[in-house]
């Protein structure tokens, strides 16, 4: 590919904001090369300038962002230089944008066969008619379900997903040359990821546009993408074939990131997180030599004083470290091994038998009508957890694991079931709960910006659980404040500071400490790191396995991040329209045999790592309405493995194999074994390291 | 204790950043300064004020703006421009308690029944929604005749009709506020409602109630006015804006002044306030939040 004259050729841009404080160059001297159905990866941490950059070889910057220096030429039209006027001619027809949150992208009171055609009809110069057909078209292009019917809906009736692919067909339909995809699977579940990400790769080869892909998650890249760019602070870090950089990775920032994502095939038990200290600079305080050097660990004085220019070291690869010879030598993974804990079974903290939710759909006149219904939101889910002991709980969103986690927490009152802690039968409502019982489940939530009081110094929060629940005194407070800061490795003067003087991982810390403050047997925690960068995120779990080691704590950890579950749970529960449909061991879960609803979301998962294949298994349409269950297994509008009639009419029976492994399936377990065979994960020629 | 010159330099850090903000925004700036010198009329008007108010000089009726009376003269040839001087402290305390009324009830009900939801929420909001279905003046003017015109019962009229409004507001921001995860933190812990409200929503309440605020000055600024006008509010001999204009009425066929002072003092300070509750909207509430 690389012989092929490049679509987009880009020569040292600069991007300049002007901000009150003076000109901010939020992307310095990057140039960069796409040719022709070539799928360009851009990736970086939040703030390193992805999507300025993106936006600015197009020129599409907001009114104080300008390009200072450089050449944009794409396919020898040279952008930077182009009036306004023409500019808009070359957006929509040659360059399409397809954005991360496709709720916010999409004209909600249009309907998607007008939308999809408008372009057409602005840049190709189509009838009303002719558009109208072709949009059709491009839905059918996109793999849409009945496009003739989708083209005459309105965005709020399609999923996350299908909206997506609406987008995608958007950006396609002016055939253009150049396409730019900002985050596009970010807001999506990883089944419907997995489906989008296939999309574009087929579609890509098909069109031969030139696509920069910009994501911060490194699986994403490996799965599609054929060059990666690792952008650091507004410079490009590191750039390659994709082969070459995930397999050498000859930058320690690479290296790092790298390091940072958890692996499907280790635990918490053997592996601690390596993660990036510090943060990333802002384009006004950056240091003098290497960006990268107050972060590095491999930094030497020589590394302070000079920018590093960026050299080839490989055949089109590119570093911008000055010591990548010292790189290559060393060895690829700089995690550290932990010692295997001995496993003890602790005891029973928590017992929940039979917890159902039903929230009570009220549509007014409708209900009148149509009598009175209820979303099950969880369904008749039992779990046991034991002290130091984490119990992942994985599932699509809207498959009711929250729900869950709120009920057992008695911040939504349960339906009918029981929840015992500690052998004491629990209220349903927090409200009637002794304090000596609130004190023993703390929660952490998901949103940083929304778990702290925006009025209150962090250092307050974390005070109040000790005062209320623990009775100590003003000094007792003020020492254990300090206790559980260090605990989660937060300077004590950060004791004073209001949360919007934080950062999103730093919000999070003071969260932990506030839920452990009132030293709890169970803590929930409901997609703590979902929101955060990859670096904050393996900090931030580490810091909770190691918390765990000290203070016995049971974890029940929610999240839809596969490997996230995996690095940090001992167990692990599948949930699926407000049902479990397999629960085992971390180790079993991950290996066959599986439920097949396990199976197509472990395949789904994207792995950083270029040379792994796994199974394509995947799941068509989204997950039912809980308003209208399935009857019988709730899986089998989806389930590639659908056995027959018996699927659709009765409820699957438990399995039970060694280990407390167990599957709620039609499909017997041997058969399952066979049907799997050796698991989804194929390494492509050999590899030890991973 | 060691504390305190911390905190008071911080103090004065915030204030510097604010009257920074001031500065930065010229609409801002001249609305904040519009009501401080109204502010400072309405506290020292009488001693600036030239003549006192009610000081007629039947010889010098209808004069038109001189060196001695800069505004002119009114039909019993009072000096028009000591009258407003000295009526702005009317208008001033008689809007200002009104609207420190409306708030103070519309704070407590809006957040009790946004924070207690169910039946309780559902039959204040349901009240609410009569009292504004009525036209505002229509409603005041059969309250004002059944308790007799004066300025108490303006002020009393001017809280009512306005605590509905302050309510809906402060009620969608808790509604929006008793979700937030720290909420339900303090939940967790089993915080009191009682100390939930005060300590966790409140704080977060109070910007938007800033704004409402100066919102609703700036209309009870008018529906005194027009009280007075109407004859309702307070009585003469009082040198009330609404009155002014609606004594001038008779008049202004021949004396244009009589009307164009008090009506453009009215004018000016509601355009003031409003540039304010501006103001206040985009420092306090970065970002734009819906107003209810």
């Amino acid at each position: 590919m690389a012989d092929r004259e490049p679509v987009l050729k880009v020569e040292n841009l600069t991007i300049t904001y002007d901000t009150e404080k003076g000109p901010l160059h939020t992307v310095r001297n990057v140039s960069l090369q796409i040719a022709p159905g070539e799928i360009y990866g851009l990736v970086g941490e939040s703030g390193s300038g992805k999507t300025t950059f993106a936006r600015g070889v197009v020129r599409y910057l907001p009114s104080n962002g300008k390009i200072t220096t450089g050449r944009i030429s794409l396919s020898g039209t040279d952008l930077a230089t182009l009036s306004h006027k023409q500019i808009r001619k070359v957006w929509g027809s040659r360059v399409t944008m397809v954005h991360q949150d496709p709720n916010a992208s999409i004209n909600p009171s249009m309907l998607i066969g007008d939308q999809i055609a408008e372009a057409m009809r602005v840049h190709l110069g189509l009838n009303k008619k002719q558009a109208g057909q072709k949009a059709i078209e491009m839905l059918n292009k996109v793999r849409m379900p009945d496009p003739e019917l989708v083209a005459r809906r309105y965005a709020h009736q399609l999923s996350g997903g299908m909206l997506q692919r609406v987008l995608i067909a958007t950006a396609m339909a002016t055939n253009p040359e150049f396409m730019i995809m900002d985050e596009p699977t970010t807001a999506l579940d990883v089944t419907t990821e997995a489906v989008i990400l296939d999309l574009i790769r087929e579609l890509m080869s098909e069109y031969n546009t030139a696509i920069l892909f910009i994501t911060h998650n490194l699986g994403v890249i490996a799965r599609i993408c054929d060059r990666i760019g690792v952008l650091y602070a507004g410079e490009l870090m590191e750039e390659g074939p994709i082969h070459e950089v995930f397999r050498n990775r000859l930058h320690p920032y690479t290296r790092g990131l790298l390091g940072c994502v958890p692996r499907v095939d280790a635990s918490k038990k053997s592996i601690t997180l390596s993660s990036i200290p510090g943060f990333i600079p802002r384009p006004n305080q950056l240091p003098p030599g290497c960006i990268f050097a107050p972060r590095c660990d491999l930094v030497e004085e020589a590394c302070q004083l000079e920018r590093p220019p960026l050299v080839e070291i490989g055949p089109s690869h590119l570093s911008s470290c000055r010591r990548v010879d010292c790189l290559r030598t060393r060895t690829k993974e700089v995690e550290q091994a932990r010692e295997e804990r001995i496993e003890e079974l602790g005891p029973v903290v928590l017992e929940a038998r039979n917890i159902k939710k039903y929230f009570p759909f009220s549509g007014g006149l409708t209900a009148l009508v149509r009598g009175k219904k209820s979303v099950k939101a969880v369904d008749d889910i039992s779990i046991r957890m034991r002290s130091s002991f984490t119990l992942g709980i994985v599932g699509e969103s809207g498959c009711g694991k929250t729900t869950l986690a709120r009920c057992i927490a008695g911040l939504e009152e349960a339906t009918s079931g029981e929840i015992d802690l500690e052998g004491e039968h629990l209220d349903y409502s927090v409200s009637r709960r002794e304090p000596a019982v609130l004190k023993k489940i703390q929660m952490v939530f998901q949103n940083p910006d929304a778990s702290l009081n925006p009025q209150l110094p962090a250092g307050y929060s974390v005070a109040r659980p000790l005062t209320l629940l623990r009775n100590m005194s003003k000094k007792q407070v003020q020492e254990r404040v300090k206790e559980l800061f260090a605990a989660v490795s937060l300077p004590p003067d950060y004791i004073d500071r209001l949360p919007h003087e934080l950062s999103g991982g730093e919000k999070q810390r003071v969260a932990i400490a506030r839920a452990f403050a009132a030293d709890p047997v169970l803590m929930i925690c409901d997609e703590p790191i979902s929101s955060l960068d990859v670096s904050v995120q393996a900090s931030l779990m580490n810091l909770l396995a190691e918390l765990q080691g000290t203070a016995g704590t049971a974890y029940l950890f929610i999240s839809h991040d596969l490997a996230a579950v995996r690095h940090l749970s001992d167990w692990i529960a599948v949930v699926y329209l407000g049902r479990l449909w397999e629960i085992g061991s971390a180790e079993d879960v991950f290996v066959p045999p599986y439920h097949p609803y396990t199976e197509a979301l472990l395949s789904a998962i994207p792995i950083p790592d270029p040379d792994i294949e796994q199974d394509r298994i995947r799941l068509k349409g989204s997950v039912p309405s809980a308003l209208n269950v399935p009857p019988g297994c709730r899986f089998h509008t989806r389930c590639p493995r659908k056995i027959g009639a018996v699927c659709e009419t009765e409820e699957p029976p438990w399995r039970e194999m060694e280990g407390g492994h167990r599957i709620c399936c039609h499909i017997p377990i041997d058969e399952l074994k066979t049907l799997q065979g050796g698991g989804l994960l194929k390494k492509a020629g050999q590899g030890g390291n991973r | 204790m060691q504390k305190q010159p911390q905190e008071n330099s911080e103090n004065r850090m915030a204030l510097k950043k604010f009257f920074r903000r001031l500065r930065s925004n010229p609409t801002i700036f001249i609305g904040f300064m519009i009501v401080l010198i109204f502010l400072f009329i309405a506290a020292f008007g009488p001693f600036l004020a030239p003549y006192p108010y009610t000081q007629q000089n039947l010889s010098e009726r209808l004069q038109p703006p001189s060196d001695d009376n800069i505004f002119g003269t009114d039909q019993f040839g009072r000096d028009i421009y000591s009258r407003i001087l000295v009526g702005s402290r009317d208008v001033l305390v008689v809007a200002g308690s009104g609207t420190v009324l409306a708030v103070f009830f519309g704070l407590l009900l809006g957040l009790f029944s946004g924070y207690r939801g169910g039946y309780f929420d559902e039959v204040v909001m349901r009240v609410m929604d009569v009292i504004l279905s009525i036209p505002p003046l229509l409603l005041a003017m059969v309250i004002l005749f059944s308790l007799g015109p004066s300025r108490v019962n303006v002020i009393i009229v001017v809280g009512f009709l306005y605590i509905p409004m302050v309510a809906r507001v402060v009620r969608s921001v808790v509604l929006d506020l008793k979700t937030r995860q720290y909420v339900e933190a303090a939940r967790l812990r089993g915080e009191t409602s009682a100390y939930i409200l005060y300590k966790e929503i409140l704080p977060n309440v109070l910007p938007h109630l800033a704004v409402e605020s100066s919102m609703r000055f700036s209309y009870s600024i008018f529906l005194v006015a027009s009280l007075g006008f109407l004859g309702l509010g307070v009585q003469p001999p009082s040198p009330d804006w609404g009155l002014m204009v609606g004594e001038s009425r008779t008049w202004f066929h021949q004396a244009r002044w009589v009307l164009f002072f008090p009506a453009g003092a009215i004018a000016i300070l509601v355009v003031g306030v409003g540039f304010m509750s501006d103001g206040l909207r985009r420092m306090l509430l970065p970002g734009g939040v819906s107003d209810g």
